[in-house]
C-alpha cells in the first residue's frame, strides 16, 4: 500500500536536493503515510520500542566509555562507572532496567500482533522480520548481562554457552569456539562485549526493514480489515498518531522512571553483586526475569525421547519455541485475522498468554516435583497452540461477521461500545 | 508538516498552543537528558582525587633536572645554578615573543620576569627550583632538556623536536613556532625541600 | 458452536487443577525471612541519617575492618556529598583557600586516613623498592588480609566477603544484613556444631547436615524432630554491648550497633541514592506534566475523528 507522495518541494534547494537525493521527501511520505484510524494503544508499542532501542545505544556506547572488558577489571569498573563516573549511577541503571523495558514492550508487541493476526497475508514478512528481531534483542541481552562479570553474568554464560554441547558430534567444538578456551574466561568476555557492542546496530538495521515491510503492506489494524477507502478509513501518521505515540511513549517512561530511580536493582538478581567466581556456583541460578518462559521450557524436558537425550530435548524445545514462530503464518488457517471476530481462538489465546506468564513463573522456581510437572503442561500447550488448535480452529471456528470497513467498525464500535479493546480483556467481555 | 492545526494564513492559532507547548516541554526534557551525557565524559571523581601531587627535591642536585607525573603530564622541575639564574635575570622583556609569566599562582598577567615565573602559591619566589608544565605550548609535544645529553636548544632551556620551538632557563618561548612561554602549575613548599603540585 | 463448548470445559478442569496444586505449592524449609526493619533510608524520599552514617563507619573500623574490606570505598567517598563525613565547609581556623566540601581536602578524612599508617604498599621508589606509607584520601580503605589466601588461613578456611556491596548482594540487603547481626542463638539440642562454627536462623544453608546422628534417620528427621531454620557459619557474633564507644550519646547495644553499620554499609553499596531519588521525583513530576499536556494535545488533534 505505497502511497501516492504529496510532497511538492516548496524552496530551490528542496527541489535541488529532492532530484539528487529525495530525503526530505522520503520523511515527509513516511509522517504522511496514510494509518488506519482505529489503532488502539496497543499498537503504540512499536514506536514505544523504537525509543527502547536508541535508549540502549546511546546509554550503551556512552558506558563503553568506561567499562573495561577484561576479567581483572570488569566488575570493579562497573562500581567505578556507578561510584565515580559523574552520572554513571544513571545510565547504568538506565541501561540496566532499559533492557526489561524493552523485553516488556517486545514482549506486548507480539502478543498484539499474535491477538490481530498481524502475521497474516500479506504480512508475513514483517512479522519473520520481528522475530529475527526478537532473536537478535535475546543474544544482545544475554552477552550484555555477562558483561558486569557477576556471579549471574558468570554461571549465566556457562550454563547457556554449555547448551551448544547439546548438539550431537560437533556440540563440544562449537562450545570450545564460543568460550575461547576451557571455561567462560577472559576471551569469551571480550568478544561478548565486542558482539554486544556490534549487535543493537544490526537491530536497528532490521527495524529498518521491519518499518519498510508494514509501510509496504500497509499497517494492520484492530478490525482486521484492510484499508478501502484511504479518505474514510486512514489518517495520515502525522499528527494522529505522533501525537497518540508520544503519549503513550511518555506514559511508558513514568513506569521506566519508576524503576530507575526508585527500585534500580528490583527486577536484577542479588548474585549479580558478587563477583564472578568461577570456583563457586550460586544456589540458584536463573536467567533474567524475560527469558524465564524460555528457561522453564529447557528444564521441562526431564525424559528422554528415543535417540534424544533430555538435555538435547530441552535445547531443541527451548529453540523451537522462538523458530515455530517463523512459520506461524502458515500455521494459522483461519482467514480472519483478528481474534476480535474469533470468539473461540481469543479463549484459547488467552489460555496462551497464561501459560506464557505461568512458564515464566515456573522458570524462576527450582526445577523440582510440581514445578516440572507443570512446566511441561504448560510447554506442551505452547506448542499445542501453534502446531494443534490454530490449524484446527480455522477450519472449526465460525467467525463472528467482518465489517465491511474499518470505518464501520468504529461507528460500530462507538455506538455499541464494547468493555475494551485490550487482547488481554476480551475475554471478560463474552 | 501537515497544516491541519493552522490557519489558512499558516499562523498557530489558539488550538495549536497547545501541541506548541507540548513539543517545547519534551524538547526541554530532551535537553536536560543531554546535561548528563555530556557531564558523563569529564574527570570522575577518582581523576579528580589524584589532582594534587607531593614531590620530594632533596635529591635532585644542581644544574640538573627531573620530570614527573602530574594530571598525566610531566612536570619539569629544574635545579639551577646559580649562573643559569643570572642568566633567566638577564634577560629584558622587549626581547621576549610572549611577554607574560603564564603562572597558575599568579593573576596570570604579571610580566614575563624570572621572578615571576618561579614564584609559587605562597607568593614567595623559589629562585633555584624552577617548575613547569612540560608540555609545549604550541601542540602539546614534549621538549627535550631535561635529562642529561637532551638537546637544551639556543636559549639553554628545553628544545621541542617536534616544530622546534626553544625556551630560555625560565620556560620562556625564544625562538620557534609556540606561541606562549611555557605553563607554570599551581604549586607550595611544603618544606623547603618538598613542593605540593596541584 | 462446538469448539467453544470443548474449549470452555478444557478451561475449567485446567482452571480447577491448577488450584488443587496451588495448595500443594506452600512448603516450609530454608532460612527465617529477614525481620523487616524501618530504615532511615527507606521509601522514595528516604535519606541517609548523617549520624547513623558516621557511627556506622564508627563500628565497620572498631569491629567488621579486623576481618572484612571494603575494596570499592574509598577515603574521600566518606567525604563526598551524601557520605557520613561531608563538610559543607571547613571548621575554622582553616586559611580561606581550602575547600572543605572537596572530599580530598576534607580534615576529617585526612584524619581517618592518616590512622593507617604504613598499611598502603606504594613504589617503588627512586631505590626501586615498595615501601609502605599511610593512606590518603583518594586511597581505598585498605583490606585486612593481602590476599583471599591469607584471609582463609586467619578465618579457620573462611573467606570473610568484602562488603562495599553487601547490602545489595543479599536477599532481604539491610534487613538481613541487620537480622544476621542481632539474630545469633544458641544452636539447638539437636544440632552439632565444629569448633569455630556459629549457628543463625538467618544464614541460608542445609541445617539437615549438622544435625546430630541420632535425630537423622536416611537423610531425613526422625518423628518428633524438625531441622531448625538458618545455617551454620563461620563468624563469631560479632557485636556485643558496650564494644563501641559512641560520642553521641546514643545507646551502646547490639541493636544500635547492628543497626548503625548497616545503614553505613547501604550507603557504602549505594552512596548516589540520594541523588538519585531526588532526580526520580523531579523526572516524574516533569514526565506526569508532559504527559498531561500530550494528552490534551492528542485529544485536540483527534478532536474531528471522533
Amino acid at each position: 500500500m505505497s502511497h501516492v507522495s504529496n510532497y511538492n518541494p516548496s524552496s530551490g534547494i528542496e527541489k535541488w536536493l529532492d532530484k539528487r537525493l529525495p530525503i526530505i521527501r522520503m520523511s515527509a511520505d513516511f509522517m504522511d503515510f496514510p494509518t488506519p484510524k482505529n489503532l488502539n494503544y496497543w499498537y503504540t508499542f512499536g514506536a514505544i520500542l523504537a525509543v527502547c532501542l536508541v535508549i540502549q545505544i546511546i546509554t550503551g556506547i556512552v558506558l563503553a566509555m568506561h567499562y573495561t572488558p577484561h576479567t581483572d577489571m570488569a566488575f570493579q569498573s562497573v562500581e567505578h562507572i556507578m561510584r565515580d563516573v559523574n552520572y554513571g549511577w544513571l545510565l547504568r541503571y538506565i541501561h540496566a532496567n532499559g533492557a526489561s523495558m524493552f523485553f516488556l514492550a517486545v514482549y506486548i508487541h507480539m502478543f498484539r500482533g499474535l491477538y490481530y493476526g498481524s502475521y497474516k497475508e500479506p504480512r508475513e514478512v514483517v512479522w519473520m522480520l520481528g522475530v529475527v528481531i526478537f532473536l537478535l534483542m535475546m543474544a544482545t541481552a544475554f552477552m550484555g548481562y555477562v558483561l558486569p562479570w557477576g556471579q549471574m553474568s558468570y554461571w549465566g554464560a556457562t550454563v547457556i554457552t554449555n547448551l551448544f554441547s547439546a548438539i550431537p558430534v560437533v556440540g563440544e567444538s562449537i562450545r570450545t569456539l564460543l568460550w575461547g578456551g576451557f571455561s567462560v574466561d577472559n576471551p569469551t568476555l571480550n568478544r561478548f562485549f565486542s558482539l554486544h557492542y556490534l549487535l543493537p546496530f544490526a537491530i536497528f538495521g532490521v527495524v529498518a526493514l521491519h518499518i519498510w515491510a508494514f509501510h509496504t503492506s500497509g499497517n494492520n489494524n484492530p478490525s482486521g480489515v484492510e484499508i478501502k477507502d484511504v479518505k474514510k478509513d486512514a489518517v495520515p501518521f502525522h499528527p494522529y498518531y505522533t501525537v497518540k505515540d508520544g503519549f503513550a511513549i511518555v506514559v511508558f517512561l513514568i513506569l521506566f522512571a519508576a524503576f530507575v530511580f526508585f527500585n534500580p536493582n528490583g527486577l536484577g538478581h542479588p548474585d549479580n553483586y558478587i563477583e564472578a567466581n568461577p570456583l563457586s556456583t550460586p544456589a540458584h541460578i536463573v536467567p533474567e526475569w524475560y527469558f524465564l518462559p524460555f528457561y522453564a521450557m529447557l528444564r521441562a524436558i526431564t525424559f528422554d525421547v528415543g535417540p534424544i537425550s533430555s538435555k538435547l530435548g530441552g535445547v531443541l524445545v527451548m529453540f523451537s519455541s522462538i523458530l515455530i514462530l517463523f512459520v506461524l503464518p502458515w500455521l494459522d488457517t483461519s482467514k480472519v485475522r483478528s481474534m476480535r471476530y474469533r470468539p473461540v481462538a481469543k479463549l484459547w489465546f488467552v489460555l496462551f498468554v497464561i501459560a506464557c506468564i505461568a512458564l515464566g513463573y515456573l522458570g524462576g522456581k527450582p526445577a523440582e516435583g510440581i514445578y516440572v510437572m507443570w512446566a511441561q503442561i504448560a510447554t506442551a500447550y505452547y506448542f499445542a497452540f501453534f502446531l494443534i488448535i490454530l490449524p484446527l480452529l480455522g477450519i472449526l471456528e465460525t467467525p463472528k461477521p467482518l465489517p465491511r470497513s474499518i470505518s464501520e467498525s468504529v461507528l460500530h464500535r462507538s455506538a455499541k461500545p464494547e468493555s475494551s479493546a485490550a487482547p488481554g480483556a476480551p475475554a471478560a467481555a463474552e | 508538516m501537515t497544516t491541519s492545526d493552522m490557519s489558512d494564513d499558516g499562523e498557530p492559532t489558539r488550538r495549536d498552543f497547545i501541541h506548541i507547548f507540548g513539543a517545547a516541554t519534551a524538547a526541554a526534557g530532551a535537553g536536560a537528558v543531554l546535561w548528563p551525557l555530556v557531564h558523563q565524559m569529564n574527570p570522575d571523581a577518582s581523576v579528580l582525587a589524584l589532582s594534587t601531587k607531593e614531590v620530594d627535591l632533596s635529591a635532585v642536585p644542581e644544574g640538573q633536572a627531573i620530570k614527573v607525573m602530574w594530571q598525566g603530564k610531566p612536570v619539569f622541575i629544574r635545579h639551577r645554578t646559580p649562573a643559569e639564574i643570572e642568566e633567566a635575570k638577564s634577560v629584558a622583556i622587549a626581547q621576549l615573543k610572549d611577554p607574560v609569566a603564564r603562572n597558575a599562582n599568579l593573576s596570570g598577567t604579571e610580566e614575563a620576569t624570572d621572578e615571576n615565573i618561579v614564584t609559587g602559591a605562597s607568593g614567595e619566589a623559589h629562585e633555584p627550583w624552577l617548575i613547569l608544565v612540560g608540555v609545549c605550548t604550541h601542540l602539546g609535544c614534549i621538549p627535550l632538556g631535561t635529562s642529561a645529553g637532551e638537546s637544551r636548544g639556543d636559549f639553554g632551556g628545553w628544545f621541542c623536536p617536534c616544530h622546534g620551538s626553544h625556551y630560555d632557563l625560565a620556560g620562556r618561548i625564544r625562538k620557534g613556532p609556540a606561541p606562549e612561554n611555557l605553563l607554570v602549575p599551581p604549586y607550595q613548599f611544603v618544606t623547603d625541600t618538598v613542593v605540593k603540585i596541584g | 458452536m462446538k469448539a467453544m463448548t470443548i474449549t470452555k470445559t478444557l478451561i475449567a478442569v485446567l482452571a480447577a487443577a491448577a488450584a488443587s496444586q496451588a495448595v500443594a505449592l506452600a512448603a516450609g524449609g530454608g532460612e527465617k525471612h529477614p525481620e523487616h526493619q524501618h530504615w532511615h533510608f527507606s521509601g522514595p524520599f528516604g535519606t541517609y541519617d548523617p549520624n547513623a552514617l558516621q557511627r556506622g563507619y564508627q563500628v565497620y573500623e572498631t569491629v567488621c575492618s579486623n576481618c572484612h574490606s571494603l575494596n570499592y570505598v574509598a577515603f574521600r567517598n566518606l567525604g563526598q556529598k551524601g557520605g557520613p563525613f561531608y563538610l559543607e565547609s571547613c571548621p575554622e581556623g582553616f586559611p580561606d583557600n581550602v575547600d572543605c566540601s572537596n572530599p580530598n581536602d576534607n580534615p576529617i578524612v585526612k584524619a581517618l586516613a592518616d590512622k593507617y599508617k604504613y598499611q598502603v604498599t606504594d613504589g617503588p621508589d627512586d631505590t626501586g623498592e615498595m615501601f609502605q606509607r599511610a593512606a590518603l584520601p583518594s586511597d581505598s580503605i585498605p583490606a585486612p588480609y593481602a590476599n583471599e589466601q591469607l584471609a582463609r588461613m586467619a578465618n579457620n578456611n573462611a573467606l570473610p566477603p568484602d562488603l562495599s556491596l553487601i547490602t545489595k548482594a543479599r536477599g532481604g540487603g539491610p534487613d538481613y544484613v541487620y537480622s544476621l547481626l542481632t539474630g545469633y542463638e544458641e544452636a539447638p539440642s539437636t544440632v552439632q556444631l565444629a569448633p569455630g562454627q556459629y549457628y543463625n536462623p538467618y544464614f541460608p544453608g542445609d541445617m539437615a547436615q549438622a544435625m546430630k546422628p541420632e535425630y537423622m534417620h536416611d537423610g531425613h528427621p526422625v518423628e518428633g524432630v524438625t531441622v531448625p531454620p538458618g545455617g551454620v557459619l563461620s563468624m563469631a557474633p560479632p557485636l556485643a554491648d558496650g564494644i563501641v564507644e559512641y560520642g553521641d550519646g546514643s545507646p551502646q547495644t547490639v541493636e544500635q550497633y547492628a543497626k548503625d553499620v548497616t545503614e553505613f554499609l547501604m550507603w557504602a553499596a549505594e552512596p548516589k541514592m540520594e541523588a538519585r531519588k531526588a532526580l526520580g521525583v523531579m523526572s516524574i513530576i516533569y514526565l506526569v506534566i508532559l504527559a498531561g499536556i500530550l494528552y490534551w494535545s492528542y485529544r485536540k488533534v483527534w478532536a474531528d475523528q471522533h
